[in-house]
């Protein structure tokens, strides 16, 4: 293109270095900024999304009976749910906060590899579109879980399985290229001076993440095509009657599935890391110990992903591997939680917005770190396997973990971005409706599991049914809170108080200390000197 | 009326937390709480659950404390000042090496129960094969030769509408598994098609049924009484409606009704040497095909498009009655569609074909006796 142009175009387009007009500038856009602005609008699109299969969930589940849809449509509704929050939802949000903030972190003027960075991220719409299509296909959509264990998601499963496993393979590779870009940009674009061991904790926990993605999603998109040739090309990798195996299914899903669920928390962990000093005005406590215990977060998850598996049937030899490396984990886990409570301590707080999210987050995390630990004790792990126990703790993990740290990004990085801060009160009311509501929603649900209702069941026995009414409740009050929050981000860009650079008065790092809110188009022209 | 029926829950949650609050035996009506259970391992099991339980909840308190501490006492509005410590090597040594003499001393009994619970082969007094269906039992008696199907009971699927009131609903079976009590029962795990799990918390066995495998675990049942559980493993649609039933009884109760089954049998038997009437096959094929076949194929036949076939018009169903009678015995590979043989008697099988052919949208006029399926076998 640019041998084409003659050298007054080139000027030309030197002298405007804000972005173009229209729609053409979001699908042709290779800007950091732009990209992570799609990344979060379709995050957010999905959270709404999933949400509304949450509440098709949780009215089924308001009373015993069924009253609103069929056991096969319920089905569907769990998979759907499933998949849609965790590769429509929360992925992309962390990818998109990775955009926005990871050049202006470093001292960069852009990602390393900008046009491959607007192609993984035209590929999800076209990916989460096919996905849910199939709702609207002859026998439904994938009604097998998110998890989708063979031979369920194989010899009985419905024809649009297979639109399913395509709808996977885009997925992946918009995250490996997205964590190539990411990799490609930390390791080669830091700032005179930026070295590793200065880079904040958001930057690290996404490098370390972004292996994993790399390390993973070629494991899960194994998967799906073997699922593939089983269904149509006469191999029998899962089907027991043709040789194969199904538990091997379980094992490969779970390589991919278990460094999955920290794919999905070591970007919250920066998040938090860099909220908590910012509002106690005090340095992170333990810089290097955080590095290190992410590293190791990230190692163990590799090793512990049979802990999945405690009641498959496995030999006892290999239940006690899985049971000691998976309670290790908590270790490296609490390394973190002590770390951030110290770095408040005898610091000087103030409770904006953003820190009541992520005291929240400390506080529910804590909840879920320690029911993790419990399901990681095997022999116990007999009574609370795929029962509202394991729902209740990956909620808590990745509800008011995962997405608080989201929201907690949000609300404390939205003034740098447009320039505007957002309603104060609001959030507050925001913070408090959502966390009431999310405990009243999950915590019952510990209770459900412990008295013996299992998961991914469309009714159940009346014994169940006040814990489940309540959990109901609080699930579509944590709902209409968060319509309540897309009103406040479109008032947030719309207008508001002007934000000043630093934005907060103890923000650290070079996004708020070198940079105009909002920054400029091209964050870092020249590199800044942090030497 | 709505408004009634939901203060009345509430009061019933409201009266369930004050009285979890003043005791800790709230069972049944209101659990909160695991199942302590009625076998060792059980108990072994609720035992471990209620350490690590309460050893996660002193943890919790101390790192809320010491937040809440900082919340209260460290801020800015009350006066503090940000001190400036941001590294401690022994502090950090500290909490690695604390949490790890707690995980050791939680590993140890762990261990012990785990070795206990794999030790299924030694001294089993009674071997009981399971086998998982979609969406039913089916349990082996091994050393007895009694095989029967357990489904979700008609009363309860009779109410799926309104369950209000129904006690035991989603929980109660046709034909209960019954065992024996202070005896080492040792499990059989097996599936037919998909995975199932096989639980019943009051046994602490929950295993899963995987096809390919067989998987087995055990219990002594040390009271008698009806244990009921679920499937834990999603297995399709019906998932939530494949409950378990367990009806444990002393040595002379079991053995007379060891007894009374194996007559049943013979009885059920003999019968496939009968001549039947289409009437008399359509009335039988009926009931068989609600409880077996509806699920997937639909209470008219319609199925479920690109799912599971229709009945009305199928190829099969209108087609030669030897491959129809071969379809339903054997199944199909590669598909959903199970083998009968060994789930329903000779009668059975005759019946629901004879039904599918002349009923559902089908008049092919024609019927398979009994004997005729006897021969097929």
């Amino acid at each position: 293109m640019y041998s084409e142009t003659t050298h007054e175009d080139v000027h030309d387009e030197h002298d405007h270095h804000g972005p173009a007009k229209g729609l053409t500038r979001w699908i042709t856009t290779t800007n950091h900024k732009d990209i992570g602005t799609l990344y979060l609008w379709l995050s957010f699109i999905m959270l709404l999304f999933g949400g509304s299969m949450a509440m098709v969930i949780r009215a089924e589940l308001f009373q015993p009976g069924l009253q609103f849809v069929d056991p096969h449509f319920f089905n569907q509704m769990t998979t759907m749910h499933g998949l849609v929050m965790v590769f429509g939802a929360i992925m992309p949000a962390f990818v998109g906060l990775a955009n926005w903030l990871i050049p202006m972190m470093i001292g960069a003027p852009d990602m390393a590899l900008p046009r491959m960075n607007n192609w993984s991220f035209w590929i999800l719409p076209f990916a989460f579109t096919m996905l849910s299509s199939t709702m609207f296909m002859e026998g439904g959509a994938p009604a097998f879980g998110w998890t989708f264990y063979a031979p369920l998601s194989t010899t009985f499963a419905p024809d649009s399985t297979d639109f399913f496993i395509f709808a996977v393979h885009l997925m992946g590779i918009s995250s490996v290229m997205g964590a190539i870009n990411i990799i490609a940009t930390i390791l080669n674009m830091r700032a005179p001076g930026m070295t590793m061991m200065k880079m904040p904790l958001f930057v690290w926990t996404w490098l370390i993440t972004a292996y994993l993605l790399i390390a993973v999603m070629p494991v899960l998109a194994g998967a799906v095509t073997m699922m593939l040739t089983d269904r149509h090309f006469g191999t029998s990798f899962f089907d027991a009657a043709g040789g194969g195996d199904p538990v091997m299914f379980q094992h490969i899903f779970w390589f991919f599935g278990h460094p999955e669920v920290y794919i999905m928390i070591l970007p919250a962990f920066g998040i938090i890391s860099a909220i908590i000093p910012t509002f106690a005005r005090k340095r992170l406590f333990g810089y290097s110990s955080m590095v290190y215990a992410t590293a190791s977060i990230a190692i163990l998850s590799f090793m512990v992903w049979a802990h999945h598996m405690f009641t498959v049937g496995m030999p006892v030899q290999g239940e006690l591997y899985f049971m000691y490396a998976t309670i290790l984990i908590s270790i490296p886990t609490g390394v973190k939680i002590f770390n951030w409570v110290t770095t408040m301590w005898r610091g000087s707080m103030t409770f904006e917005t953003p820190m009541l999210w992520a005291l929240g987050f400390i506080v529910m995390f804590t909840i879920g770190g320690l029911s993790g630990l419990m399901l990681g004790v095997a022999p116990v792990d007999t009574q609370y396997h795929d029962t509202y126990f394991v729902v209740a703790h990956f909620h808590y993990v990745l509800v008011t973990g995962a997405l608080y740290s989201i929201i907690a990004a949000f609300y404390y990085w939205v003034p740098k971005w447009t320039g505007h801060m957002y309603d104060e009160k609001l959030g507050k009311i925001h913070f408090w409706w959502s966390t009431i509501a999310v405990n009243v929603l999950f915590f019952p649900q510990h209770f459900l599991g412990l008295a013996g209702m299992p998961r991914r069941i469309p009714d159940y026995s009346l014994q169940f049914a006040e814990f489940n009414m309540i959990s109901s409740l609080g699930g579509f009050a944590f709902g209409l809170a968060q319509i309540f929050f897309l009103y406040i981000v479109i008032k947030t860009i719309k207008g508001g108080k002007k934000a000043t650079d630093q934005v907060w008065e103890g923000a650290i790092g070079l996004e708020f200390e070198q940079l105009s809110s909002p920054p400029p188009y091209h964050s870092f022209t020249t590199a800044p000197d942090v030497r | 009326m709505i408004f009634d029926k939901m203060s009345g829950r509430w009061s019933v949650a409201l009266a369930g937390l004050s009285s979890m609050l003043m005791a800790s035996s709230v069972q049944a009506e209101f659990a909160l709480n695991m199942t302590e259970g009625v076998t060792p391992i059980s108990r072994d099991i609720y035992w471990l659950h209620m350490l690590v339980f309460w050893i996660c909840v002193v943890i919790g308190l101390i790192v809320f404390a010491v937040m809440a501490w900082s919340i209260v006492y460290h801020r800015k509005s009350k006066g503090a000042v940000a001190s400036n410590f941001h590294e401690s090597t022994v502090v950090e040594i500290l909490w690695t090496v604390g949490p790890l003499l707690i995980l050791i001393a939680i590993a140890i009994p762990a261990t012990g129960i785990l070795l206990d619970m794999e030790d299924a082969k030694t001294n089993a007094d009674i071997n009981l094969q399971v086998t998982g269906i979609q969406w039913k039992w089916k349990y082996t008696y091994v050393d007895e030769d009694i095989s029967f199907i357990s489904s979700l009971a008609q009363s309860s699927r009779d109410v799926i509408k309104d369950p209000t009131g129904k006690e035991n609903y989603l929980l109660e079976v046709d034909n209960p598994v019954v065992l024996p009590i202070n005896k080492k029962i040792r499990f059989l795990f097996h599936s037919a098609d998909v995975i199932h799990a096989w639980w019943v918390p009051e046994f602490a066995v929950k295993q899963d049924v995987v096809p390919g495998f067989i998987n087995d675990s055990w219990a002594i049942i040390e009271e008698p009484g009806i244990y009921r559980g679920q499937c834990a493993e999603l297995c399709g649609k019906d998932h939530g409606f494949m409950p378990i039933v367990v009806h444990a009884v002393s040595q002379e109760e079991y053995a007379q009704w060891i007894a009374e089954k194996k007559s049943e049998a013979a009885a059920v038997a003999a019968l496939a040497d009968q001549e039947f009437s289409m009437q008399d096959l359509l009335a039988t094929g009926e009931k068989v095909y609600q409880a077996n076949c509806m699920a997937c194929h639909g209470a008219t036949g319609a199925g479920i498009p690109g799912a599971f076939p229709a009945m009305t018009g199928n190829s099969i169903v209108t087609g030669d009655i030897i491959e129809h009678t071969n379809v339903v015995m054997n199944g199909r590979a590669g598909t959903a569609m199970a083998a009968y043989k060994g789930q329903l008697s000779d009668v059975d099988l005759a019946a629901v074909i004879t039904f599918e052919r002349n009923s559902l949208g089908n008049s092919m006029g024609d019927l398979v006796q009994p004997s005729a399926i006897k021969n097929a076998r």
